[in-house]
């Protein structure tokens, strides 16, 4: 990475968001560069699912901006791709998998207009590329987790987009689907894509993550894994949660 | 049969009710649906009894009590309630259930207030303003037909126009929202859908139990299927059954009030679906548990017998069923299995006492290898 950064992919300078006057979020800048795969990684209610939804307006800051390649996310929305956590919807909802990968190209369709063959067949790829194929007429509320993981996973790869936001996508999955979605992690990063994703197993970091943000409602330390992963780092973020954490002793 | 057919459709005022019934039924069912997905039941219930003070208001002020005026007054004041929960939760720590029952509260005392204050002036007899507590169907006239016709009919095409975006928006608002869609614009219409919804059945029905109608057809339908399109014909379907059935049952002539019978219909196909349908059905699931029961027991018992014979070394022991049921984890049935499996030759019967046969020893062996021993 030299000293040079890459052209940045996100640009957030002084972001305050508060819920109820209590900051989540206190006087956040941050630059992510392109075709990085990012964690963002702290403590339980660190902020770091709330920075995610800062960045897609989802959530309204009370101070501070977002750009997104260098504009105004709504300007650059169909260039992001939102990966929500998988507890956050109730699967017992009735469509099949085909359904809720379909929903990526609602984008690109807009308002009242149905998509089409042509999404049909975007979404039947993006099914494939996850080996849920096989799963596309089956009932979202008979998915195991990881295949519902992977169907948020197909539903963004529809949007075709050059960053992905993801929240916690290894969470409560299986070991074969987190090498599924590492490795096509890896893939889109190779195609020059750019991923954010929240994190919350610090044994995997290294491994994963070429960037880093150590989050506590501020941020602890930002930049190139190898450089801000450190006990230090860690011990500062998490604090005295530090000795609970299992993945650490 | 045929003969009370005809006479059910040469009747006019029983047709027009009919058609009034299953009209309103069909809307709510299938807009329902969106409530119920949207775990937003209880905005009915609100909606429904906040009308009450638009229709006394909307009496008032134009002194007229044609369905179309009084619908509209229910609409606004429904319309209005919603907007003010949503006010009390944005700007307030006030939770959103308890945000439904202080504006419920509000919305419906002033509407009985106001009602109590119509009829002391002597003005109720002339707007029958009270029928629109409990429901009156049988007095549903052809202009409240129109009505429930006309926006029910609108809300109905407004829902197949937005219907991908109720989707997306009912099953992941964030995500909705992060592909450029306004989450509050999508709310707003499927709230004011539901609302139509109510007001268009609240004559009939009552305000007190129209809210039902926008509940149980949609619950009942979850029962029978996976998908929303079909959930949403499903609930109609319960809808409409539900206003034909009540309506069929009140002209029985046995002094019983329409609306409720409407409501209990709904209900009672509600408490069948939950009971008879397949895949989610409780019978299915009690018939499963049972099979999946007798399965166990079917290798729990050979292995309970083969184990005694084990201890006590004899081949000529039997056992009564009494120490048979002491020892099992299973009570009840047991005679029955029992039975199953002499008639697959694995176990005999000689007087009160049960031996495992030759046949029943290699069973045990081979499923215990199955099983990892």
């Amino acid at each position: 990475m030299d000293n040079k950064l890459p052209q940045s992919a996100i640009e957030i300078t002084s972001l305050t968001v508060a819920y109820h006057e209590q900051p989540v979020l206190w006087d956040i800048n941050l630059s992510i560069p392109k075709g990085v795969i990012h964690g963002i990684i702290g403590p339980n209610g660190a902020g770091k699912s709330t920075l995610i939804k800062a960045i897609l307006g989802i959530v309204h800051p009370i101070a501070g901006q977002v750009k997104v390649f260098g504009e105004e996310y709504k300007k650059q929305r169909k260039r992001v791709a939102y990966v929500p956590q998988r507890t956050s919807v109730d699967w017992d909802f009735p469509s099949d998998v085909l359904d809720i990968v379909l929903m990526g190209s609602y984008g690109q369709v807009g308002w009242i207009r149905r998509p089409g063959k042509k999404e049909k067949k975007m979404a039947i790829e993006a099914l494939e590329k996850l080996g849920l194929a096989n799963l596309a007429h089956r009932q979202i509320s008979e998915l195991s987790g990881g295949q519902q993981q992977r169907t948020f996973l197909a539903r963004s790869l529809v949007q075709k987009p050059d960053i992905y936001l993801m929240d916690e996508p290894f969470a409560g999955i299986d070991a074969k689907t987190e090498k599924t979605i590492i490795s096509l992690m890896k893939e889109l990063k190779n195609q020059g894509k750019t991923l954010i994703v929240v994190h919350h197993d610090l044994q995997t970091v290294r491994e994963y993550f070429d960037w880093l943000t150590l989050l506590n409602t501020s941020i602890i330390a930002h930049g190139p894994t190898q450089e801000v992963f450190s006990d230090n780092t860690i011990e500062q973020a998490y604090g005295g949660q530090i000795q609970k954490h299992p993945s650490l002793v | 049969m045929i003969e009370y057919l005809t006479d059910v459709f040469s009747n006019y005022t029983l047709r027009t009710v009919i058609l009034g019934t299953s009209g309103l039924g069909i809307v709510s069912g299938a807009l329902g649906v969106f409530a119920y997905l949207r775990k937003q039941s209880l905005v009915g219930g609100v909606v429904s009894h906040s009308a009450l003070p638009g229709i006394v208001i909307a009496f008032l002020v134009t002194g007229s009590k044609a369905p179309s005026v009084l619908v509209l007054g229910a609409a606004i004041a429904g319309w209005l309630s919603m907007l003010l929960v949503n006010m009390i939760t944005r700007t307030t720590r006030v939770k959103y259930d308890s945000a439904l029952g202080i504006t419920l509260a509000l919305f419906f005392g002033t509407g009985i207030l106001l009602l109590i204050r119509v009829q002391m002036a002597g003005m109720s007899k002339k707007a029958g303003l009270e029928h629109y507590l409990f429901g009156m169907a049988a007095t549903m006239s052809h202009e409240n037909v129109l009505v429930i016709g006309g926006l029910g009919g609108l809300a109905l095409i407004l829902m197949f126009v937005f219907w991908k975006e109720f989707k997306v928006a009912s099953f992941d608002p964030d995500y909705t929202k992060s592909v450029g869609f306004s989450v509050h614009l999508i709310d707003t219409i499927i709230t004011s859908l539901i609302v139509v919804a109510i007001v268009i059945g609240l004559e009939a029905v009552g305000v007190i139990l129209m809210s039902a109608m926008v509940i149980i057809p949609a619950a009942a339908a979850r029962q029978w299927t996976n998908r929303l399109s079909l959930m949403v014909l499903i609930s109609a379907v319960i809808g409409a059954a539900a206003g034909v059935g009540g309506t069929l049952i009140g002209d029985s002539g046995h002094h019983l009030a329409t609306g409720p019978l409407i409501v209990l219909t709904a209900t009672a196909l509600f408490i069948l679906s939950l009971f008879f349908a397949p895949k989610r059905g409780m019978a299915i699931h009690w018939i499963r548990q049972w099979k999946r029961k007798r399965r166990m027991m079917h290798r729990q018992i050979p292995a309970l017998l083969h184990d005694l014979m084990e201890r006590t070394k004899t081949k000529d022991d039997g056992w009564t069923i009494d120490v048979i049921r002491g020892l099992s984890p299973y009570k009840s049935g047991i005679d029955r299995v029992l039975n199953h499996l002499k008639s697959e030759g694995l176990v005999q019967q000689a007087n009160d006492l049960w031996f495992l046969t030759q046949k029943g020893v290699e069973y045990v062996g081979i499923d215990s290898k199955d099983h990892g021993g």
